[in-house]
């Protein structure tokens, strides 16, 4: 047993031109983060508990995409949505369509303790937060002046109307390449918002889980679902490791790239950085993400072929590492 | 090499004491939808035509739970959900939460051709469809009396909503009950298609489960989980969505023929018994190479099948088909 190990994200594709104080405000809340786990970990708390009260703080801050902060649809409202993930037992839970609960990554959890489902979404799921009694706030909450920006200039950019997967037939795509500017999801780096929070960790036990949250893509048409509420795609733990995803959404969901790191750890033998990168390489295809994992012995490992992943991990030996570019 | 075609209409505790008429209308409709899929497939339809045609006809049937015929939430309303994915180009479409679609399938469809998204829900589902002219009913078209009166059942024994697939429990199996006609708890329909040059797509549609809380997703609309297709092979799932999710079933069949090199059958098998609980899964699935299979887990699934080679199969029962007659 190779003792605890934890991951946190903050999402992947980063601008290059991020202003240097961005960079080191987000280097310092993945640095909080970690230490708020370790600190976890420390008093023995169960993996599962560790990613939801370190995904609840992501939340919390407004820094990065999700609870407070997130991404605003083509409305200018919040639509939120997250999953969780156990490892022992393999129960989950997600929400989607949250617009009042202050930290969805909760209410995914209680989905998965305390209702008969997995899976609750839009008012089928904001109904069972008040029965639950948990934090509920005005949707305004969420909603910040950067995002508000941010939204006008996706707008104005309308390319979330352009369909980013579907190559021009006859166009050569190598010269195109050039010819744009890095883009992530559609839009142009510079309003791009990282698409999500997550967190994975091992406990001294051996125990996985994994927690992932998002306000998803920035001008989504309302009741857009993306990877972060999808076990398999987004979130997915089992005894072998728990992983984490980010980026473009819908290149997350149709590799299932979280449960394949742990598919090809059980059906071809891979170590977990192995899993990870072949999942990056050979996964994906042509679409931006990164990920972050832990084994079950304890291993930690990410990876990603965007520009960039807002990350950071740590081990019980004191290994310890935040970092945005590669 | 060769086309091959398989159907589903939902696995679960589907007692043999059935009453021959109800059977043989399900019968009946399982060969119309087979002897439909295989003129289309002959007619060089591509499987993804193949695939949203035939859910489409099982939706608009009143016997299984999918568009006409959908079984009710908790509050008595109908929440109907659908994804489909071509194996070719990988592409998918999914949508939840929806009340006045009439063939959810095809709304699927257009959410993977014409949106760079992948699953649209709720609200925003709904709107999308009147953006794209789809064929819209009043929410009373898809409610029958029979699933009224089951849900009215289930609220009684308030044990369904753990876990549908349980029938209400009758003392005496052989004095007729009013309306227990056994499947009443079952959900889900899809189809799954090859043609003869080894293109796939899966589909799969459903009401999902009586007595649902409003607002819960199953398996169905999750790609990896009750629909997936790739390269190898297409496979739709029915049974306990929460189980499926779980255990991304329609995922982990693919991803054993390509990371552990298992045959189809040995794949779905696999993942019927190893992977998925006892009484919970069932799954039609087809390969490139024109091979079919339908395991399941649960006393019966609605289910047919037919191959180039001439093969054809309509059953409910394990080891009980029936001429297929196509």
């Amino acid at each position: 047993m190779g003792g605890w190990a934890i991951a946190v994200h903050g999402g992947a594709g980063v601008d290059p031109n991020l202003p240097k104080e961005r960079q080191e405000e987000a280097k310092q809340l993945l640095t909080r983060c970690l230490n708020l786990g370790i600190s976890a970990l420390r008093s023995s708390l169960p993996a599962i508990h560790v990613v939801e009260l370190v995904v609840r703080e992501l939340e919390s801050d407004p820094l990065f995409n999700s609870g407070r902060g997130s991404a605003l649809t083509e409305k200018g409202t919040v639509e939120m949505e997250a999953s969780i993930m156990d490892g022992p037992g393999r129960r989950c839970g997600a929400v989607s369509g949250v617009t009042t609960v202050k930290n969805p990554i909760s209410l995914a959890r209680l989905v998965m303790e305390k209702s008969p489902h997995s899976y609750l979404a839009f008012s089928g799921a904001e109904e069972f937060a008040k029965q639950q009694g948990v934090e509920m706030v005005d949707n305004d909450y969420f909603i910040t002046e950067d995002n508000v920006g941010m939204l006008k200039l996706a707008k104005e950019a309308n390319s979330i109307l352009f369909d980013y997967r579907i190559p021009i037939i006859g166009s050569d795509s190598c010269s195109a390449a050039v010819e744009n500017p890095i883009q992530m999801n559609g839009l142009p780096i510079s309003i791009y918002a990282p698409e999500t929070v997550g967190c994975v960790v091992v406990d001294g036990q051996g125990r996985c889980a994994a927690a992932t949250s998002t306000g998803g893509l920035m001008n989504k048409k309302l009741g857009r679902i993306g990877d972060s509420p999808l076990i398999g795609a987004g979130t997915y733990a089992c005894d072998l490791c728990g992983v984490s995803c980010t980026g473009e959404g819908e290149a997350i969901i149709r590799g299932t790239l979280a449960r394949d790191v742990a598919a090809v750890m059980e059906y071809k033998g891979l170590g977990l950085q192995e899993a990870v990168d072949f999942v990056i390489d050979k996964r994906l295809d042509g679409g931006k993400a990164g990920l972050i994992a832990v084994s079950g012995t304890g291993e930690v490992a990410y990876g990603f072929n965007s520009v960039g992943m807002f990350r950071g991990c740590a081990t019980q030996d004191g290994f310890m590492e935040v970092g945005i570019w590669e | 090499m060769g086309w091959a075609i398989a159907l589903h209409g939902g696995a679960g505790d589907i007692p043999r004491s059935m009453p021959s008429e109800r059977r043989e209308l399900r019968e009946a409709a399982l060969r119309h939808c087979l002897h439909m899929g295989v003129e289309a497939i002959k007619a060089n339809r591509s499987p993804l035509d193949v695939a949203e045609l035939i859910v489409r006809e099982l939706e608009d049937n009143p016997h299984f739970n999918a568009g006409k015929g959908s079984v009710l939430t908790s509050n008595g309303t109908v929440e109907m959900e659908a994804s489909i994915m071509d194996g070719n180009t990988m592409k998918c479409g999914a949508v939840s939460g929806l009340t006045t679609v009439k063939n959810a399938i095809s709304l699927a469809r257009l959410v993977m051709d014409k949106t760079p998204h992948i699953y649209l829900a709720f609200n925003g589902a709904e709107a999308f469809a009147k953006q794209q002219g789809v064929e819209t009913v009043d929410s009373s078209h898809f409610i029958t009396p029979e699933n009224i009166e089951r849900l009215k059942q289930a609220k009684e024994t308030n044990t369904v909503q753990i876990d549908y697939t349980q029938r209400v429990e009758v003392k005496d199996a052989s004095l007729p009950v009013p309306n227990e006609d056994g499947d009443s708890q079952i959900g889900t329909v899809g189809c799954v298609a090859v043609d003869s040059h080894g293109n796939l797509a899966a589909a799969t549609s459903t009401g999902g489960l009586v007595n649902k809380m409003v607002g819960r997703i199953g398996d169905t609309p999750v790609i990896g989980a009750g629909t997936y297709a790739n390269s190898y092979c297409a496979v739709s799932a029915t049974g306990k969505g929460e189980a499926i999710i779980r255990a991304t079933v329609a995922r982990d069949v693919a991803a054993l023929m390509e990371f552990k090199g298992l045959s189809l059958e040995e794949a779905a098998k696999h993942v019927i018994e190893e992977r998925a609980p006892k009484f919970t899964a069932g799954l039609v699935a087809v390969s490139a190479s024109g091979e079919v299979a339908m395991p399941f887990n649960t006393t019966g699934m609605f289910r047919a099948c037919a191959t180039e080679d001439g093969y054809t199969e309509v059953g409910i029962w394990p080891n009980e088909t029936c001429d297929g007659e196509v």
